[in-house]
């Protein structure tokens, strides 16, 4: 394992230019895909250069998407603990109610650069799913958006408010029926279209350089969470916790602290019911390296290689694959990664409500969860800053039917 | 030179094509699998293409994606695909290459798959997530065993990459003819015809095309162009939809008679 002195020196310059996060990331998809894939890493690299491309973006960011989001002290949450300061980092305030607007509206805008005609995306939870038909709305460009059946049902008011604005939903009946399954047909759909089509994945998976691209377009919030630090408390948290599904929650409120040894930085996955194969989705955690999706990354896989089938109560999480800047976070030990239950999540949704008047999503309810755990050993002029990715209103018809409460 | 080297070299020699049915393992079942791949070899099949059954084939159409799905819902292993490969050999006429995600190979270890796989009989592997530029290691230790690694090149693929991809592809060049998933198609495009000669030109290592093929028509216009044709989706199809495994195995044997036909009659 590498020293945390060894991974300040190289976190600001992986990828390398084989999209390789130490071992893990590359690209193991078909050869089909390989041009655009190229393509797309060449215009990147020209529109990180591009002053114009970059203030384009950002003025989207300040007038339609409503950044900077504000960090906000949770100040009942972290009095009923009686630790640390908790304080939220207000994602969940962006239009369309979480982070995922920040990379589809920069992935947008490379659709246009590159001038393909037609967006695809995959979608769990659905909130990449509304951002992406947000954007695409915004644009002008045609979108479908691959959904697993069983998410459909899970995220209901997300798939309505896709079709609003003008995208197709594509249920997909395959395999589990979730994300790993919506991942898989839109890479099929994408064999196919990929000469007019740009497929913007939601999250810091699937091959170069798209783990790269999303971690930079996610970076917003750790930029932004940085310097909103320095100015309230003069000095950094001591902590940052987000929520690590694919990750790119985690990955963009992270990057920007990676070089700053003192801030501890801890990742959340789903520990779903328990700790046995198929009743959770923490590939970081009872997981090993293994390929998924096109990068080399830790993954939930049998011993012959097939992916496990995973399980959390939020559908954003429930994905046996993650990130491989992640993985290699890991391993170089910057980061810490841990898991949080189904059980603790839905109590710390309730708990936020009602101590916060804030409905976290339930995927950013197990870093809240987690979160709590890490101050309540902490003095109390220490600060917590949790990544809120998400707001819970999408969840509210689930967590009814969970409790068999009418909604 | 691999079994399929040595095949490739003999049907040079007689002026024929390559005419290679793709099964998935275990679909219906492993005994299924045995008695298909012995029958395609005998009715003149010159290579016989294994799907090795993923959880997330992402170059897959519905047919063998369906596929694979029914049998890893049975419960198949891997250990048990490769003993009954393993148990072909003597008996079967035509080499059998592997059709298989690098998740598996990396999952098991590439040493330890290419063992496994050897002492199969396997001769090579198609690997459809391996790019060239990935793959140095697993090329290097395919080589100093003799085991094909077939590549794929596809109508996206550049020129300059093309040529790559052949100079690093051994046993056969897998040329995809269509922007796409595997699958059954009425059509294929003709601009196909051009792109696979240049290549045939600029290389030594045989040509053969797959995707898409399933008919007398697609045969007659591809085959004098290939070394070779790989037929898929409809094989898997076939032995899907029948209702005994031996209409299955039979249906199999008359589409690749008729198929085989049409190739040899080709012929320029």
């Amino acid at each position: 394992m590498s020293t945390t002195n060894s991974t300040s020196a190289t976190s600001t310059q992986v990828p390398d230019s084989h999209g390789r996060f130490g071992a893990y990331g590359g690209r193991y998809v078909p050869e089909t895909l390989t041009r655009a894939l190229v393509e797309l890493e060449a215009e990147y690299a020209a529109a990180r250069q591009d002053a114009t491309f970059q203030s384009d973006l950002e003025q989207l960011l300040k007038t339609f998407v409503g950044r900077p989001s504000p960090l906000y002290h949770a100040k009942r949450l972290s009095q009923t603990v009686g630790g640390a300061q908790i304080w939220f980092k207000r994602e969940d305030l962006n239009h369309t109610g979480a982070h995922k607007i920040n990379n589809t509206l920069g992935q947008a805008l490379l659709t246009l650069r590159m001038g393909k005609k037609r967006v695809i995306a995959e979608t769990g939870a659905g909130q990449h799913g509304v951002a992406t038909a947000t954007a695409c709305a915004h644009f002008g460009l045609p979108c479908v958006v691959y959904m697993g059946a069983e998410d459909v049902r899970r995220q209901r008011p997300n798939v309505f408010s896709m079709k609003l604005m003008g995208a197709e939903v594509r249920p997909v009946t395959s395999g589990s029926q979730t994300l790993r399954d919506a991942v898989n047909e839109a890479l099929r759909d994408w064999m196919a279209s990929v000469e007019d089509t740009h497929y913007i994945i939601g999250s810091v998976i699937g091959p170069h350089p798209f783990p790269m691209i999303v971690r930079d377009f996610q970076s917003v919030i750790g930029k932004e969470a940085r310097q909103q630090s320095l100015e309230a408390w003069q000095r950094l948290p001591d902590s940052v916790v987000a929520c690590v599904g694919g990750g790119s929650n985690a990955a963009g409120i992270f990057f920007p602290f990676i070089d700053d040894s003192e801030v501890r930085l801890v990742g959340v996955e789903a520990g779903g019911l328990s700790a046995l194969p198929g009743e959770n989705a923490s590939p970081l955690t009872h997981g090993q390296p293994g390929v998924l999706h096109g990068s080399f990354s830790y993954v939930m896989q049998d011993e012959d290689g097939q992916t496990c089938p995973v399980h959390s109560v939020s559908a954003g999480l429930d994905y046996p694959g993650v990130g491989p800047e992640h993985s290699y976070w890991k391993d170089t030990g910057r980061v810490q990664y841990t898991e949080c239950l189904d059980g603790a999540a839905l109590e710390t949704f309730d708990r936020v409500a009602r101590t916060e008047g804030i409905l976290p999503a339930l995927e950013s309810s197990h870093a809240i969860a987690k979160a709590m755990e890490v101050a309540v050993g902490m003095p109390t002029d220490k600060i917590v800053l949790v990544c809120l990715s998400g707001r819970g209103d999408k969840d509210a018809a689930e967590i009814a039917r969970l409790r068999g409460m009418e909604y | 030179m691999s079994a399929i080297d040595q095949r490739f070299a003999q049907l040079r020699a007689s002026g024929r094509k390559a005419f290679i049915p793709f099964v998935t393992a275990g679909d219906p079942s492993l005994e299924v699998t045995r008695d298909v791949l012995l029958r395609l070899s005998a009715c003149g099949c010159a290579l016989g293409e294994v799907g090795i059954p993923y959880s997330d084939p992402i170059a897959d159409g519905p047919v063998i994606q369906a596929s694979y799905t029914r049998a890893l819902d049975r419960g198949i292993r891997l250990k048990e695909i490769l003993a009954t490969v393993g148990a072909l050999q003597g008996e079967i006429q035509m080499p059998l290459v592997s059709m298989v995600s690098y998740s598996i190979i990396r999952r098991q270890g590439e040493s330890a798959f290419l063992d496994a796989a050897q002492a199969a009989g396997l001769s090579g592997a198609i690997v459809p997530d391996l790019l060239v530029d990935e793959e140095d290691g697993f090329r290097r230790l395919c080589h100093e065993r003799d085991f094909s690694l077939i590549h794929l090149v596809t109508p996206t693929t550049p020129p300059e990459r093309m040529r790559r991809i052949a100079e690093q592809s051994t046993g056969f060049i897998y040329f995809v003819s269509v922007t796409g998933i595997t699958g059954e198609r009425t059509k294929l495009p003709v601009e196909l015809l051009d792109k696979v000669s240049w290549l045939r030109e600029r290389t030594s290592v045989p040509v053969c095309i797959g995707f898409g093929i399933s008919q007398v028509e697609h045969v007659r216009m591809l085959s004098p162009v290939a070394d070779g044709l790989i037929v898929g989706s409809a094989f898997v199809r076939r032995l899907s939809e029948s209702t005994s495994p031996e209409a299955a195995i039979k249906a199999c044997e008359v589409l690749a008679r008729e198929l085989i036909s049409a190739m040899d009659s080709t012929q320029a």
